[in-house]
């Protein structure tokens, strides 16, 4: 079978929804080079003026923590509350801080 | 199943239970995976051919108002048909998979889109009856456990309600309308009302794979209940368009606070199922001549992101 008639690689697609926020991912799309996806994925994700810009990145090329790895990642900050404002009880006079 | 697996399967029924999400990396149990991959493709085969019979009508529409209302809904069933397989794909399974299974037979869609659109006024009964069924079962999954979905179903509701009342303003100035332009509405009205029911699926006494989705939160209501909360939620509406719902036994129960009504034929829904609607032969062959048909395009656009490729890599290697 020839390359050609393999599916288009997938895209996943992070638009802006405004200026001023972070783009945020919206979802997937398949196209044949980014040219493409980025004109689908105004197509697919964007009919109602969601975004003012569109990043799409080929899904292969992201680099995921894993689930498994969750607890290690993550649950060391956990005791730390220290790093959370909360943490310093001081007196009332400062309660603005 | 080993005792790291069973420990696993516990730890997930227990998350799920929490109303927490599973997201793609997840472990999950193999009957959820599956179980979502066939609830999500089959959902999203049914956006893709139900752009048919309202496809049918955009070359007919009766002004250019109506024309681009119905393009924009057309397409916005090809965006949910889109943002569905992407969340199916989440789980493991292709595109080309899924479409083969579309086009093989293998895979099924929803029922409803067997059925002709004869005249203008089906434009109507399908937004305010099909869509109105379809947004009556789809807001629940918002709230479905696994996250793909979940987020599909949100951008989905958030659209569809424009479907909905586009239609129920087609019937409306069909109803207000000529004699003849009422009677279309009223005949529209009877074709689609017993089918759009058949929508929520088999009785619950009949439903054998219900009890498991709602332990998965997969699904929230049973069938009968969307059947009941839509008949509820409609009867007045038709009541407003001044047409009459096609069922002798509909009426206002006032023990239990909810309309009765009839018994659905069942033999036609299982009939239309296994591929003997009066639409099944020419839904199906309008998606295969389509993919066929598109066959050219796939690949010439793949040969011009390879061309593409190879030009920008020569470049960097000249470059250096
Ligand atoms: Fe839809
Ligand atoms: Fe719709």
């Amino acid at each position: 079978m020839s390359s050609t008639q393999h599916e288009w690689p997938l895209w996943e697609v992070f638009i802006r929804s405004r200026q001023g926020l972070g783009h945020k991912h919206a979802g997937s799309l398949h196209a044949a080079d980014a040219e493409m996806a980025i004109q689908n994925a105004r197509d697919v994700y964007t009919r109602r003026q969601e975004g003012v810009s569109i990043w799409v990145v080929p899904a292969d090329a992201i680099a995921a923590s894993s689930p498994d790895d969750k607890e290690v990642m993550f649950d060391p900050a956990n005791d730390k509350v220290y790093r959370h404002p909360t943490f310093y009880k001081l007196p009332d006079e400062v309660n603005n801080m | 199943m080993s005792p790291v697996e069973m420990n696993l399967e516990a730890r997930f029924d227990a998350y799920v239970a929490e109303e927490k999400k599973i997201e793609p990396k997840d472990w999950m149990p193999d009957a959820y995976r599956k179980t979502l991959i066939r609830q999500i493709s089959q959902h999203a085969h049914s956006e893709i051919v139900g752009m048919l019979p309202e496809g049918n009508w955009i070359s007919r529409a009766p002004s250019l108002k109506r024309k681009a209302i119905l393009l924009a809904k057309v397409q916005d069933e090809a965006g949910h048909g889109l943002y569905l397989y992407s969340a199916a794909e989440t789980l493991g399974v292709t595109r080309e998979q899924m479409l083969d299974d579309l086009h093989t037979g293998k895979a099924k869609y929803s029922s409803i889109f067997n059925y002709p659109t004869l005249t203008w006024a089906d434009m109507g009964a399908v937004g305010w009856l099909v869509d109105g069924a379809a947004i009556m079962n789809q807001v629940p999954l918002c709230k479905c456990s696994y996250g793909p979905y979940a987020r599909a179903m949100v951008r989905v509701c958030k659209e569809e309600s424009f479907h909905q009342r586009q239609g129920f303003q087609v019937m409306l100035n069909l109803a207000q309308g000529t004699p003849e332009q009422k009677a279309m509405a009223q005949d529209a009205l009877n074709r689609w009302w017993w089918p759009s029911l058949m929508m929520f699926g088999p009785n619950d006494s009949d439903s054998p794979h219900s009890a498991q989705s709602m332990k998965w939160n997969i699904k929230r209501f049973s069938n009968d209940e969307l059947r009941q909360r839509f008949v509820d939620m409609t009867v007045p509406q038709a009541e407003l368009l001044g047409l009459t719902i096609p069922d002798s036994d509909l009426r206002w129960n006032e023990e239990r606070g909810h309309y009765d009504f009839g018994e659905i034929q069942w033999e036609e829904f299982y009939n239309v199922i296994k591929g003997n609607g009066p639409c099944n032969k020419e839904r199906l062959a309008a998606r295969v001549k389509a993919h066929e048909d598109g066959a050219w395009v796939r690949e010439a656009a793949n040969a011009y992101a390879q061309k593409q490729q190879a030009k920008k890599t020569n470049a960097t290697t000249h470059a250096a």
